[in-house]
């Protein structure tokens, strides 16, 4: 087995028009810069991105939103310091926005990794967030049914990966990129050591199983 | 008036917040506590983004640009500090580990209701973050900000206007001008910054101020 690619522009080939994506990432660590700026060259458009943030000055997503590449972001904070293009769009009314309290997303992505149908969190609860879903109460505290959340691909940015799809974290880097992993349906992460050698199985975070693909960019932002 | 500033403000919570914590600050105006917390006590800070052990910033030319905290400013880790991924950080948060949360908010009401994600205006994007994750998973959540807002509209509210964060959640406020208590009959005054009165103080509150 080999899951190990030779460019960024070969990782991201398979995404189509229309995609549902998954970015990893919260600010501006472990968000797969050199995966995204591929994406913007590969061309696919008409996408929905999941992803914690939509992207800060002209850098990872903001470039997609820039471009014109997304219909529709889901995300929790969307509203960054410099987040002038997801603001761009947002006010012509060019995206759709859906907001998910960031423990609800973290726990969306993981239950559609998981196998899981779908569970209920009392975050939201009474808000205007949890207008039109199912609630109930359990012993006397009110919960609101969450569903999956499902992609077609995951970007995902790693410290280091093996030819097995193996991968480690660099600090707070790590975010959401392990929920990620699991939950799309093709999973491609950039790593910025590409060993030969395997990583040891004490070190590895993300199991390759939940890996299809992985490319070498050395660059951190 | 006297208007605490917010230097003066994060001093004033970092007194309230027992050795052995840990706490999980919010974006902007919160981050300051943890420069004071007093000589003796060890808190331990979360980040939502997947550090617990929140050190101080690092030198300049030291940065780890994948090392930020959930304002996205460069951090170190402090003694004892662990890295997680996001699902393990919000079940911190939501499961209840995390003893003590410091918010900003747009509105406060009198039965605890918090409001500090979205406003009337609909070109303005909202945005949750993990606010409402914190507000139904951490005991007491405790909420800084100015008592008024910038064209002098209250903030302490008998109701909240804005789409609420969470229910009935919030246990202490501390403004610029008081510290206030959520209790059963409402805002239960605490202290008033000194030179303020409660006169003036409950002029610019929209609730009564019991106390």
């Amino acid at each position: 087995m080999d899951k190990r690619l030779p460019d960024l522009a070969s990782a991201v080939a398979p995404i189509t028009d229309g995609s549902v994506i998954m970015i990893g990432g919260f600010g501006s660590s472990g968000i797969p810069f050199g995966l995204i700026d591929a994406l913007l060259e590969q061309g696919a458009r008409g996408l929905t991105v999941i992803s914690n943030n939509a992207g800060a000055q002209e850098t990872g997503i903001a470039k997609l939103l820039k471009e014109g590449r997304l219909a529709k972001v889901v995300c929790s904070y969307p509203r960054s310091p410099g987040s002038i293009w997801f603001e761009r769009r947002y006010e012509a009314g060019e995206i759709e926005l859906e907001v998910v309290p960031q423990g609800t997303l973290a726990e969306r992505i993981r239950a559609a990794g998981a196998g899981i149908g779908g569970f209920l969190t009392p975050t939201g609860y009474g808000t205007l967030l949890a207008e039109g879903k199912e609630t109930r109460v359990i012993d006397g505290r009110g919960y609101v049914m969450e569903s999956p959340l499902h992609a077609d691909f995951a970007l995902l940015r790693a410290e280091n990966g093996d030819k097995w799809g193996n991968l480690n974290y660099h600090a707070t880097a790590r975010n959401f990129n392990p929920v990620m992993a699991c939950a799309a349906r093709h999973s491609i992460a950039e790593v910025r050591h590409l060993s030969d050698e395997p990583i040891d199985p004490e070190r590895v975070v993300t199991p390759g199983i939940f890996v299809h693909s992985v490319v070498e960019y050395g660059v951190r932002p | 008036m006297r208007n605490l500033t917010d230097t003066e403000l994060a001093a004033r919570v970092a007194q309230d917040i027992p050795d052995g914590s840990y706490v999980n600050l919010g974006i902007g105006k919160p981050t300051h506590v943890s420069g004071y917390v007093p000589e003796g006590r060890e808190v331990i800070y979360h980040a939502e983004n997947g550090i617990i052990g929140v050190g101080p910033t690092p030198a300049e030319g030291e940065e780890d640009l994948e090392l930020i905290d959930a304002s996205k400013r460069y951090v170190t880790p402090a003694p004892g500090a662990a890295y997680f991924e996001h699902a393990d950080s919000f079940a911190m948060m939501r499961g209840g580990h995390i003893d003590i949360a410091v918010l900003g908010a747009y509105q406060v009401a009198q039965n605890g209701d918090i409001a500090n994600w979205a406003t009337l205006d609909n070109t303005f994007p909202p945005a949750v973050g993990g606010a409402m994750d914190l507000v139904v998973g951490v005991p007491t959540i405790l909420v800084m900000m100015r008592h008024i807002n910038r064209d002098g509209s209250p903030k302490l509210l008998r109701e909240c206007t804005y789409p609420l964060t969470g229910l009935g959640v919030v246990s202490r406020v501390y403004t610029d001008l008081a510290v206030l208590d959520i209790t059963p009959a409402g805002f239960k005054l605490v202290e008033l910054t000194a030179g303020n009165t409660l006169d003036e103080v409950q002029a610019l509150t929209e609730a009564k101020i019991h106390t």
